[in-house]
């Protein structure tokens, strides 16, 4: 069987792509708003207004001339990111976990010069990594800590949580956890573990890895029965708050949880994909129904989230 | 609601709209909706000789009358050195040549061209607009007139009504045995046009309307043909059409009525000996084109002003470009019902369009070769560190040297196939390659095959599209097909179902579903 019908997609209340382009994105997420979320930069700025913890910004570059400052900027630091401003899956961000001299290196170990840096930089200016190839920003953030929650659940990197927010409620979320195949990255069509999290507790729900359902982490063979994100409620409220910050009535938030400073926001989404359906083994359709039907939006984020607690929990149901 | 119903007003409006003046076009105006739809076109010549005594000299031909379901493309009158008028009268057109002196043979022709359209029911009979003239009771002999009087009484007793009346009356003077009262009536000197004439003597003693009509039956190749005589009756408020030898009603297939009426066909005045015989050619045209021809010849406004009005160079360009919303709908229904994923949004449909000049299987070849070569030195561009427009302007200068490679190489070989490279569009192939570079360093070579798959599938199935012979001619004749092609993408447009691709993504939720009840 490599179909299903599309009437039992319906019954799960799944949204198909189609869908989410006409009845969500392109109702609830006015194209003027794109900008603040597209734009990294932009996102921080807003997020640390709104009072929101980001990762620090350690500098940035914004013309090809100034790659040659690169190396002043990076001397202090000894663990970095290095972010295209307007990138978007993930793409070319570069992650340094150690420096001695002239060597960087990478989680996995491989050693880069500061002239592999520099080029890597010169890319992102081009727009090799943004949306229409549009000469871009380079940001360069502090890197993130793992949590020692995640430490069992993480191949090289940093797991990051997705939040779909839906008119101020979050309404699903998704743990994703590198791996080996991943590379390092969160990114589940690169082989990342996408781990569906009860909206009551956030606790694991399910995981798939490429679409398909797994029990264990890959590389640390460490089982999902036991996961279970902290500081959930202030994850959910910290997702809530996005829809104040920027307008958008369908985002998805990524949040990490940082070892030192907690949960913070890295990232947001206009276009969040549809994955996340698959590793809750949950439509979003009936979710959004039901935020749809709401006759008010409750203005305080902590509320919303307290809503989405209560009625999206899968073991609250049972 | 409301602004649902009005989209769903508009798309109605736009695809009521194209199938309406389509089937205006077909039907009111005869384009057919095939290609392959084929006409007979006769051409029929008529050759009319005289002897000239020297006096002036005066020859007046009746002329065919047109009738609705007829078409004539083409009429022709020539003589040499003599004048020429064409008459219009209520007894129908007549050709008039004239000279003031001519001696000796002379010759004057008449061609006409025509061709039967099929928009009128050819069965149909002439409505009677022409009144039949009072009865003029015919003269016959003592003798004729007893023999006539048994005959129509024999006919009559055998008949209902006026129609089978006149079909007995007929098949009995043709029987091949006859009577005596036939024998007598018809005599020996049963010419066509006596038997014709008593027919329509013996049905005025019945009360019956008729007069004679001359037409021609076309058949390919024949020569030196003359008219046929039919006799037309009055029956019922309508003329109907008997064959005088067989009795048979209704007007023959391909036979075209000359004449009606007891007028001459040909008078000449200053010439003796005159004769006239017919010759008849057919040949087979496309109906698209008779039909063009003729409506721009009549001005009809929606073909005056279409698109062939403009020169022909310009209907060439056009009938490329008015391919392109086909692939435009081929693309939607990919990427919106099939979900499949290309580089670039109507990259397919340039690759298709030049698929259609490269045929099918050379294009594709070149196509991989000249993105695989050009993927080849981009990726070496990409480690020279060069800013973004230069190494795209980097890459279209290296697909140019590639085609120009191609084709100078294919020519050496005599490979005529590998020259049309020039078709590619040499930007849209520097893109490709530009995208399919950064995709394969971002996303692996996997995405890479999937979306230039994807786009190369979609290419090829616009191509297929766009190079039916069905598909090619209805949009170029029937450019407001381009309405219903618009309704259709709207309609799509709001389409929120899933696409194919994704039954196939979600798949694992099914298994899932049901591990869940466990």
């Amino acid at each position: 069987m490599f179909l299903t019908s599309a009437k039992k997609l319906r019954e799960l209340g799944i949204i198909g792509m189609n869908q989410r382009n006409f009845g969500l994105i392109s109702r609830y997420n006015p194209r003027h708003l794109y900008p603040l979320v597209d734009n990294k930069l932009k996102t921080k700025l807003l997020a640390q207004k709104a009072g929101i913890t980001v990762p620090r910004l350690l500098g940035t570059v914004s013309y090809q001339h100034d790659v040659r400052t690169l190396g002043n900027i990076l001397k202090p630091h000894a663990q970095f990111v290095i972010k295209p401003v307007k990138g978007s899956g993930g793409k070319g961000i570069l992650v340094i976990t150690e420096h001695h001299q002239n060597q960087y290196f990478k989680p996995s170990g491989e050693a880069l010069r500061l002239i592999d840096i520099e080029r890597h930089v010169s890319n992102i200016l081009s727009g090799l990594h943004s949306l229409g190839g549009k000469p871009d920003t380079v940001m360069i953030e502090s890197l993130i800590q793992l949590d020692p929650v995640f430490s069992d659940y993480s191949y090289e990197g940093i797991p990051d949580l997705r939040v779909i927010v839906f008119r101020g409620y979050p309404i699903m979320a998704m743990l994703r956890l590198t791996t080996h195949a991943s590379d390092g990255k969160a990114n589940l069509h690169q082989g990342a573990v996408g781990v569906g999290i009860d909206m009551g507790t956030g606790a694991a729900l399910h995981a798939v890895q490429f679409g398909n359902p797994v029990s264990h982490h890959p590389d640390t063979r460490k089982t999902f029965a036991e996961l279970s994100v902290p500081h959930w409620d202030r994850l959910l409220q910290l997702a809530a708050a996005c829809y104040e910050m920027t307008g958008l009535g369908y985002l998805g938030a990524d949040l990490v949880l940082d070892r030192d400073q907690g949960p913070m926001i890295i990232e947001l989404n206009a276009r969040p994909g549809l994955s996340i359906q698959v590793a809750n083994y949950a439509g979003l359709a009936p979710r959004v129904a039901q935020i749809e039907a709401l006759a008010t939006i409750n203005p305080e984020p902590h509320e919303r989230a307290n809503f989405s607690k209560q009625k999206f929990s899968v073991s609250a149901k049972i | 609601m409301q602004s649902n119903f009005r989209f769903y007003f508009l798309v109605v409006l736009i695809l009521s709209l194209g199938i309406g003046l389509t089937l205006y076009k077909h039907f009111a105006l005869g384009f057919p909706l095939l290609p392959d739809d084929k006409k007979s076109v006769w051409t029929i010549e008529a050759r009319i000789d005289f002897m000239a005594r020297g006096d002036p000299v005066v020859v007046s031909f009746a002329l065919p009358p047109q009738t609705p379901n007829t078409i004539f493309l083409e009429e022709d009158f020539a003589s040499p050195d003599y004048g020429f008028a064409e008459l219009q009268s209520a007894n129908g057109r007549r050709a008039q040549w004239s000279k003031r002196t001519a001696t000796g043979q002379q010759t004057a022709f008449y061609r006409l061209s025509l061709y039967e359209t099929d928009s009128i029911s050819p069965d149909m009979p002439v409505p009677a607009t022409d009144l039949p003239p009072d009865l003029i009771k015919p003269e016959f002999d003592e003798l004729h007139r007893t023999a006539a009087i048994t005959l129509l009484d024999q006919v009559r007793s055998r008949s209902a009504n006026a129609e089978i009346f006149t079909r007995e009356l007929i098949t009995t003077l043709n029987t091949s045995m006859p009577s005596q009262n036939q024998s007598l009536l018809l005599s020996e000197r049963a010419s066509e046009d006596y038997k014709t004439q008593l027919i329509i003597n013996l049905l005025a003693l019945e009360g019956i309307s008729s007069r004679i009509v001359r037409g021609l039956f076309l058949e390919d190749g024949r020569r030196r043909q003359s008219l046929t005589n039919f006799v037309e009756v009055y029956i019922d408020d309508e003329w109907l059409l008997f064959n005088q030898n067989n009795g048979k009603t209704g007007k023959p297939k391909d036979f075209l009525i000359w004449q009606r009426g007891d007028l001459s066909l040909l008078d000449v005045v200053g010439g003796r000996n005159s004769q006239i015989s017919f010759s008849i050619i057919k040949n087979i045209q496309p109906t698209r084109n008779l039909v063009l021809r003729d409506n721009l010849h009549k001005q009809a406004g929606i073909v005056d002003f279409s698109i062939y009005s403009l020169p022909i160079e310009q209907q060439t360009a056009f009938k490329m470009i008015l391919l392109l919303p086909i692939g435009a709908l081929i693309v939607v229904v990919m990427r919106l019902l099939v979900g499949i994923r290309t580089s670039g949004t109507f990259m397919p449909i340039l690759i298709a369009l030049a698929l259609i000049q490269t045929t099918l299987l050379a294009g594709i070849v070149i196509f991989l070769f000249v993105v695989g070569t050009g993927l080849l030195i981009r990726s070496y561009l990409s480690r020279l560190n060069l800013l973004f427009v230069a190494r795209i302007s980097a890459v279209i200068i290296v697909v140019i040297a590639i085609m120009a490679s191609i084709s100078i190489i294919s020519n050496k070989l005599g490979l005529d196939q590998a020259m049309t490279v020039t078709f590619f569009p040499m930007i849209i192939l520097s893109w490709t390659i530009e995208r399919m570079s950064v995709l394969w360093e971002e996303d692996g070579p996997r995405e890479v095959l999937i979306q230039g798959g994807g786009s190369l599938l979609t290419a090829i199935i616009a191509y297929l599209f766009m190079t039916n012979r069905t598909v090619e001619y209805l949009t170029f004749n029937f450019p407001e097909l381009m309405l219903v092609n618009l309704a259709i993408i709207l309609v799509l447009g709001q389409y929120t179902g899933y696409r194919l691709s994704e039954l196939y993504r979600f798949h694992s939720l099914e298994k899932q579903d049901v591990s869940d009840q466990r």
